[in-house]
């Protein structure tokens, strides 16, 4: 009895908590955005002044003169769509495939592989950073996508993740009956793994396609076509503008308009996991 | 696992293989081959002063001694992981209180598909923008600063980027921010493979919350935990464009917040690869060996 | 063993290289609707190969981080043509520029593996002409890649008209002229006049020149600003360059970093200036250090050239002092300049003519250039263009209150002498102000920044010993 008077009273307290926390976290989450939108709305000389928590008046002379400037901005951002989009494509496909290796079969080499890729999870992209210019450079591929999207094919630390996640979610016996009912191991992969990983690959796909998208360092050691850039060099170009160009209203500017296109990309995945969570319901 | 079924599974091997071959062909390509010209280059003495090409000399391993003896390295470990502790203590606290009580069945959060949402966004700023406003926010004349003063907290201006404790406190605060989203994301991913059913027969058997939290959410989330583990501390360990910009390179105060790959990072302005070679080995040696430690140390703790 | 590892590696980066090479033919011709750049590269290259030697290239590449000298060349060559963002005409010629940002080093790192294939390089692929900073300039004037001027046929009479430091700054160690440049950007001092009258009583530049004359002057200033409640400059950092600008001794003096009396003058004065409270130490460019351009910032002066004050200083921004007219100038303690940006051809240009007639006109050309001064507002590297100017009684400046500064800024571009330059300069400079900023905050002694100041020019240039 005074067990069940405590956990009623715990209920409305801890509900009461986590809202108070919730709602502090939110704007925790949410302030960068308001300041990064209302710098957008301010001139050159009115960011010199520091924070303002409210809009400036220069919004639209912003634009026009982002706009006007010679920077392609809008190649530029669908390029960067271009390569992220089929970076999040093939990092998850290719990571759910070697994961499904991995996972499904018994082979030889397996413990190696698994360890070999565990072990190369742990080496830092910037160490290799430098071979891998001097090796787009013989291969003749600067000012190409193909070196910024195919090595995603290969990402030791999406791969890990699809391994953990198939080990508490996809039952062998599952492919197992697939196969019983004659389905190739490859359709099988394709109609029947893919669709269990939808979360998963969701949650992937997000971070591959956000940490492509905001990439600036491998890009500008290999995009020097003004064609061929992407959307963080071209705001590092603004912001080496010269004095008579300098302008942080258009580089405010820029990166808002730079972060749209990932806001929605990321809204439209987030409700493949909110659908995740509805499915993991209906299977219970 | 019974003979028959081996067979079977022995008739589908080589699709392992087959599964495996785009993985392993792009990773040799793109990512082995600059590996091994970077581990093959510590040996050398091998860097530009300007456009003046200096070696390759072979040096044997001089360039490790050369790390180990200046002490650096120590320091700079040391940095990297008290920053990534500071970030990472609070991150998954706050990502399991979050994911907790998401998954409370009796709490029934309204609005929780929105605050899912809106945890991730920081995660969308690039880490110079975000810098940028964190400058803004946090310098002497800054929003922060008139609060605390006002507050009567400081009785001037405290300057956050100029103390060490602070300057790491920020850093750690922007990494919190950045990940923190993208943790409890992985950690829900992980709770909706929880069969609900067990929820609710621990609510009849009269569990409370706490204890559903630690007997049946906690162990079940085993594997995706030691997956964050294991590829937070990584990262950590790779810590480098949020100190980077934040202290503009220099790791200031006096290099307290210098971490390993920002030191990786000044021997590439002089493409050095000699030293940043070194540096890499040893990099990945130490991340190796933290990795397989909390892999082990959890693998342990099952059995 | 040694051998075996090295053999496989290569023979993988062979394989890797004929896996790729066609996919990287395909991508190229199927995405860019433009005449694909890689098909016409191979396409004009072959056509070089064929033609005599002495026929000048079709293909002008300029290597730059910005938009600068683009649109110098659009707004004022003769005979330009803009076809789009990066490519331009000159009669028969294709201007091409490559512009990649300097954020992360980015520019000079592309720069640097192009010129070292330079040679090698299809003649339509080559670098023709690549623009370079002051502050590593040297480092590519001190090799082969740079052409000196005097080759391309740009005589010393031709130069004879630009400010000696802007020769200084590109000329090698075996004194040849291997860059020229169309700005001139001499500083000046900035002074608060409200703050001048508040303090002294009066704001004419005769007497605040006597209380800012000499460094020891300057500080027996900052005390009184600071009874006041004003501090004398926004941060230390601001007096960097007065102090940098006028050493008597190079960075490195046979392979040891050497310290000139004058930096650490610098930072003996800075030290003594930030403990007494007279200044700050933030970085240039902050928030907090832009706060003087505003009154409620209380700082009596910046030190800048014209381009700081004329673009840089938030003086199109109701009640900014600039917008009021509120800055005085005078020389200060010392001639310095800041900023600018020298072209240089490289070592192979196929366009030897065309590189020449640039420079000519871009940084000789009397009336082209004042016509730079006219719709830029840039100050241009033209002694007796600036003079001319500056004896002209109807150009003058609002934001100074309707005084013309040109002849200040004339006088100061004069005394300037950069013969002590090295190609370790960006390195040490900013290392130093970097390190330094620990000794005023009070987070080491001066020897400990010291020694940090030589371990991270150390990891810059490993030769070097002190």
């Amino acid at each position: 009895m005074e067990n069940n008077t405590s956990k009623g009273l715990g209920i409305h307290a801890r509900r009461f908590i986590a809202y108070v926390v919730l709602i502090f976290i939110t704007f925790l989450c949410l302030f960068w955005f308001w300041v990064l939108f209302v710098n957008a709305t301010r001139s050159n000389s009115d960011l010199t002044r520091g924070f303002s928590p409210w809009f400036g008046d220069n919004l639209v002379a912003n634009w026009t003169n982002l706009m006007a400037g010679t920077l392609p901005v809008f190649k530029g951002l669908i390029n960067s769509l271009i390569i992220s989009s089929l970076s999040a494509v093939l990092c998850t496909y290719f990571s759910s495939m070697t994961a499904y290796a991995i996972h499904a079969y018994d082979f030889k080499l397996k413990k190696f592989m698994f360890t070999f890729i565990l072990m190369i999870m742990t080496i830092p992209t910037q160490v290799t950073a430098l071979g891998f210019v001097q090796l787009v450079d013989t291969m003749k591929l600067d000012n190409s996508f193909i070196p910024l999207i195919v090595p995603a094919m290969a990402a030791p630390v999406t791969f890990f993740y699809m391994k953990q996640y198939m080990e508490s979610t996809l039952p062998l016996a599952i492919v197992e009956a697939a196969r019983i009912d004659g389905s190739g191991e490859f359709r099988t992969f394709n109609t029947i793994v893919l669709p269990m990983m939808k979360p998963a690959i969701a949650v992937q796909a997000i971070f591959t396609f956000v940490s492509s998208w905001n990439n600036y360092f491998t890009p500008a050691l290999i995009l020097t076509d003004e064609k061929k850039k992407t959307l963080p060099i071209l705001i590092a170009q603004l912001r080496a503008a010269d004095f008579l160009k300098f302008d942080m209203g258009q580089v405010y500017m820029m990166i808002a308009f730079s972060i749209f296109p990932v806001i929605i990309v990321y809204l439209l995945l987030s409700r493949f996991i909110v659908q995740g969570v509805a499915l993991g319901s209906v299977k219970g | 696992m019974s003979s028959k079924k081996a067979n079977n599974v022995v008739k589908y091997n080589k699709w392992g293989y087959i599964f495996l071959a785009p993985f392993v062909i792009v990773y040799v390509v793109f990512q082995l081959i600059p590996l091994v010209w970077t581990i093959w280059n510590s040996f050398f003495e091998n860097y530009r002063s300007g456009l003046v090409q200096i070696g390759p000399t072979f040096i044997g391993l001089e360039n490790y001694i050369t790390l180990f003896t200046n002490g650096d390295l120590i320091t700079y470990t040391q940095n990297t992981i008290i920053m990534w502790l500071l970030g990472f203590v609070p991150q998954i606290i706050v990502s399991l209180l979050l994911g907790a009580w998401f998954s409370d069945t009796r709490l029934r959060l309204k609005f929780s598909g929105f605050f899912k949402t809106v945890i991730y966004l920081p995660n969308l700023i690039m880490a110079s923008a975000f810098s940028m406003l964190f400058f803004t926010l946090f310098s002497d004349g800054g929003p922060i600063n008139s609060i605390l003063v006002q507050m009567g907290v400081f009785e001037e201006a405290y300057s956050f980027l100029s103390h060490t404790g602070s300057a790491r406190g920020l850093i750690a605060l922007m990494n919190f921010l950045m990940w923190f989203g993208n943790t409890t994301i992985l950690l829900m991913a992980g709770m909706m493979g929880i069969d609900t059913s067990l929820f609710e027969a621990a609510e009849v058997d009269g569990a409370t919350s706490t204890e559903v939290f630690f007997q049946i959410t906690l162990p079940l989330l085993k594997p995706i935990l030691i997956y964050v583990m294991i590829t937070s501390l990584i990262g950590g360990l790779q810590m480098f464009d949020v100190p980077q910009i934040l202290t503009n390179g220099t790791g200031d105060p006096m290099r307290s917040t210098m971490t390993l790959i920002m030191y990786l990072n000044k021997h590439l302005f002089s493409k050095n690869y000699g030293m940043a070679g070194a540096l890499s080995v040893l990099l990945f040696i130490i991340t190796g060996a933290l990795s397989l430690l909390v892999y082990k140390f959890s693998d342990n703790k099952e059995s | 063993m040694k051998k075996k590892v090295l053999s496989a590696l290569l023979a993988a980066t062979m394989v890797a290289g004929m896996l790729t090479g066609c996919g990287g033919g395909n991508t190229a011709s199927s995405s860019a609707p433009a005449p694909s750049s890689e098909a016409s590269k191979t396409e004009s290259s072959a056509a070089e190969s064929t033609a005599p030697a002495t026929e000048e290239g079709t293909v002008l590449n300029i290597y730059c981080w910005n938009e600068e000298f683009k649109s110098r060349l659009v707004e004022h060559y003769p005979g330009y043509e803009e076809i789009d963002g990066t490519t331009g005409k000159i009669g028969d010629v294709t201007v091409k520029y490559t512009i990649v940002p300097s954020d992360d080093n980015a520019y000079q790192n592309n720069l640097d593996s192009t010129l070292l294939k330079q040679a090698d390089a299809a003649a339509d692929d080559k670098i023709d002409i690549f623009l370079v900073e002051a502050d590593y300039a040297l480092k590519y004037v001190d090799t082969e890649y740079a052409m000196a001027v005097n080759d391309l046929g740009v005589t010393e009479a031709d130069v004879a008209n630009q400010y000696q430091y802007t020769k200084d700054v590109v000329t090698d160690g075996n004194g040849n002229l291997k860059g020229v440049s169309w700005q001139g950007c001499p500083g000046a001092l900035f002074y608060n006049r409200e703050i001048a009258k508040a303090v002294w009583g009066t704001d004419d530049a005769a007497e605040i020149q006597k209380k800012v004359a000499t460094w020891d002057d300057f500080k027996k200033a900052a005390a009184e600003l600071e009874a006041k409640g004003y501090y004398v400059t926004s941060s230390v950092m601001d007096t960097y360059r007065t102090y940098s600008n006028n050493v008597t001794s190079k960075w490195v003096v046979d392979g040891k970093i050497n310290i000139d009396p004058n930096i650490e003058k610098w930072a003996q004065d800075a030290k003594e200036m930030y403990d007494a409270g007279y200044t700050n130490a933030y970085e240039l460019w902050s928030d907090d250090w832009s706060k003087g351009f505003y009154p409620e910032g209380k700082v009596f002066c910046y030190f800048g050239p014209a381009w700081f004050i004329n673009f840089s200083m938030a003086a199109d921004k109701e009640g900014s002092v600039g917008y009021n007219g509120g800055w005085g100038i005078t020389e200060g303690p010392q001639g310095f300049y800041w900023g600018g940006t020298w072209i240089c051809a490289a070592t192979g240009t196929d366009n030897q003519t065309l590189v020449k007639d640039i420079m000519l006109q871009m940084t000789c050309n009397e009336e082209l250039m004042t016509g730079i001064v006219k719709a830029n507002d840039d100050f241009v590297n033209n002694k007796p263009a600036m003079e001319a100017m500056a004896a002209d009684a109807s150009y003058s400046s609002k934001i100074l209150g309707g005084v013309n500064p040109l002849p200040l800024y004339v006088a100061s571009a004069d005394s300037i002498d950069l013969s002590n330059m090295s190609i370790y300069d960006q390195a040490c400079n900013e290392e130093f102000q970097n390190a330094m900023k620990n000794y005023f905050e009070g987070n080491a002694t001066y020897e400990q920044a010291l020694e940090l100041f030589y371990k991270a020019v150390q990891e810059k240039h490993p030769e070097l010993t002190y």
